[in-house]
């Protein structure tokens, strides 16, 4: 397949323009990576054909490594990428011959009627939104939906892809490349969905950059505990659909969730350990992404539509306004944690509230909140956070033999490094 | 515009089950559903078949062709009848197949044909 050629073509060019030229190649990487969604997605509605897209796409930047390094990047580098790109593919269906059938068809495609004179966006829309939707397909497999997003739109190799998610590169080319063919194949529309559809197709994307993020936040297998290239990839993302779609609460509420959350990213893991909220340095928080993230909860309060996001990010808001750990307001959590469970009913949600209802109650009501649980929910048994949690409320109301037992559960199903640091240490502690 | 094959999959164990007058009221709302698609122009084809213990299998790739009794998958669910359809893409295929699945009370595949060469 050409793809996988000319990602590794891409990447052996890069290195060299990087070391011949350190600060050029780092500029055209970062112009590629930042410019790459656009260009596929303008492609994709041009010539209606993702193949095509990404190898046109390929081509363009190997001209612009060949050319830039000498000229220097020119002021609009999207707009020369996109129009080089697009020349190398009319050059390619030229020689083809496909041409007219190419156009004809993703004129087929991609259809630029607004569809229904509700439909909340206008055939102007930027063509990531569209290809977000694609990208993001319930049709398509979960896991496809999100190596295709960070593929098409984030721009990130199939090497990277395979890394980040610990599958072997042949399986990630595979997938990607099986998702492609069943949207060509079977016509999953290049188009943000109709009125009606809509909520249902944004809990779909959001779903995917939520999983993305969550991938770098928690990384499971041995590697580093926080992904950080997943991270900021998702939060990337998660900005495009926020100023694509800013009247949607529950991307704002996502979007909150993200930043507050990455806020406490430095201080939440110190020596590859863990570092539980109540003892993170919050001198070490980012105070920028903290107020960025509650003028957001603020902006979705006011609109007074709220969903999973938002409630979540609203319970991360209260966490970031609290001066010290004993300050914060846990009445408050409990309360949006009962709003959450309203709305998502699953004991993992309950067992948050838990933790909130320990502070507030004291371990021993929270503790018989969390063992009547797992009698509903089983599947609870399998999930570290639950064993983690009863170890915690144990240790706390003296029983260690038992916290010791509960410990050594979490630690059996637990796969980050930094939290089996914790729990390790926490485990040792015991008397 | 490209074809889809909407197949109704059930096992005939569970059909068997549903009493006369649900049944009936299934055929209405199939019937209904088939004159809305005829009505919207996307009609190509569509059929409920016979139990697939009416089925026969014949390979016909040796030198004589082999007949054999019953479906040529041993599973409890089988294809019960199948629309197929002329929709723009895949989106509008699956609305449907949504609505052809909740008048016939069967789980509805959506297989997009190949396209012809161009």
């Amino acid at each position: 397949m050409v793809e996988e050629a000319f990602g590794l073509r891409i990447e052996e060019r890069l290195t060299v323009v990087a070391s011949r030229d350190p600060s050029s190649g780092r500029a055209i990487e970062r112009v590629f990576r930042e410019e790459y969604g656009r260009l596929i997605a303008t492609l994709v509605r041009r010539f209606g054909d993702i193949d095509l897209a990404e190898d046109a796409a390929g081509e363009a930047l190997v001209a612009a490594l060949e050319k830039w390094p000498g000229s220097g990047v020119p002021p609009n580098p999207g707009g020369w990428l996109t129009t080089t790109a697009a020349n190398r593919a009319i050059d390619r269906l030229r020689r083809e011959k496909l041409r007219d059938t190419k156009h004809r068809q993703a004129a087929e495609m991609y259809d630029d009627t607004p569809h229904g004179s509700t439909g909340p966006f206008d055939p102007g829309e930027d063509e990531r939104l569209r290809l977000m939707f694609t990208c993001c397909h319930p049709a398509l497999a979960p896991e496809a939906r999100i190596a295709l997003t960070l593929r098409l739109l984030g721009g990130l190799t199939v090497p990277e892809i395979a890394q980040a998610f610990l599958v072997p590169e042949a399986t990630m080319g595979q997938r990607i490349t099986r998702a492609k063919k069943k949207i060509a194949a079977a016509k999953i529309p290049y188009r943000v969905p109709e009125a009606a559809d809509l909520p249902g197709r944004v809990a779909t994307v959001l779903a995917v950059l939520f999983l993305v993020f969550n991938e770098g936040y928690l990384a499971t297998g041995d590697g580093e505990p926080v992904r950080t290239e997943l991270t900021a990839e998702a939060i990337r993302l998660a900005r495009i659909l926020h100023q694509l779609m800013p009247d949607e609460p529950e991307v704002t509420g996502l979007l909150a969730l993200l930043l507050l959350t990455e806020a406490r990213r430095e201080a939440r893991v110190r020596g590859g350990e863990l570092v539980r909220l109540d003892d993170q340095d919050r001198g070490g928080w980012d105070r920028e992404l903290i107020a960025e993230g509650h003028e957001l909860v603020r902006r979705c309060l006011a609109i007074n539509r709220p969903g999973r996001y938002q409630i979540l990010a609203a319970i991360n808001a209260v966490h970031t306004d609290a001066p010290t750990a004993d300050t914060t307001d846990w009445s408050q959590v409990a309360a949006l944690y009962d709003q959450l469970a309203r709305l998502d009913p699953s004991p993992v949600v309950a067992l948050n509230r838990a933790v909130a209802v320990a502070e507030l109650d004291g371990p021993e009501v929270a503790l018989a909140q969390v063992d009547g649980l797992v009698a509903t929910a089983p599947v609870l048994a399998s999930y570290h956070a639950f064993h983690a949690t009863r170890a915690d409320l144990l240790r706390r109301l003296g029983r260690s033999a038992e916290a010791r037992e509960a410990y050594d559960a979490a630690l059996a199903v637990c796969d980050n490094t930094a939290e089996r640091a914790y729990l390790t240490r926490r485990r040792g502690e015991l008397v | 515009m490209p074809h889809y094959l909407l197949a109704v999959h059930g096992s005939e164990e569970d059909y068997a089950s549903i009493p006369e007058d649900e049944v009936q009221e299934m055929y209405a709302a199939t019937g209904r559903f088939n004159d809305k698609v005829r009505e919207a122009g996307i009609w190509v084809f569509a059929g409920g078949l016979e139990p697939a213990e009416t089925a026969t299998v014949v390979d016909g790739t040796g030198e004589t062709p082999v007949v054999t009794d019953g479906p040529y998958l041993e599973t409890k669910e089988h294809i019960g009848g199948f629309w197929i359809i002329d929709a723009p893409d895949l989106d509008a295929a699956l609305t449907w197949a949504a609505e052809g699945s909740k008048a016939c009370g069967g789980k509805v595949e959506v297989r997009p044909f190949q396209s012809e060469p161009a």
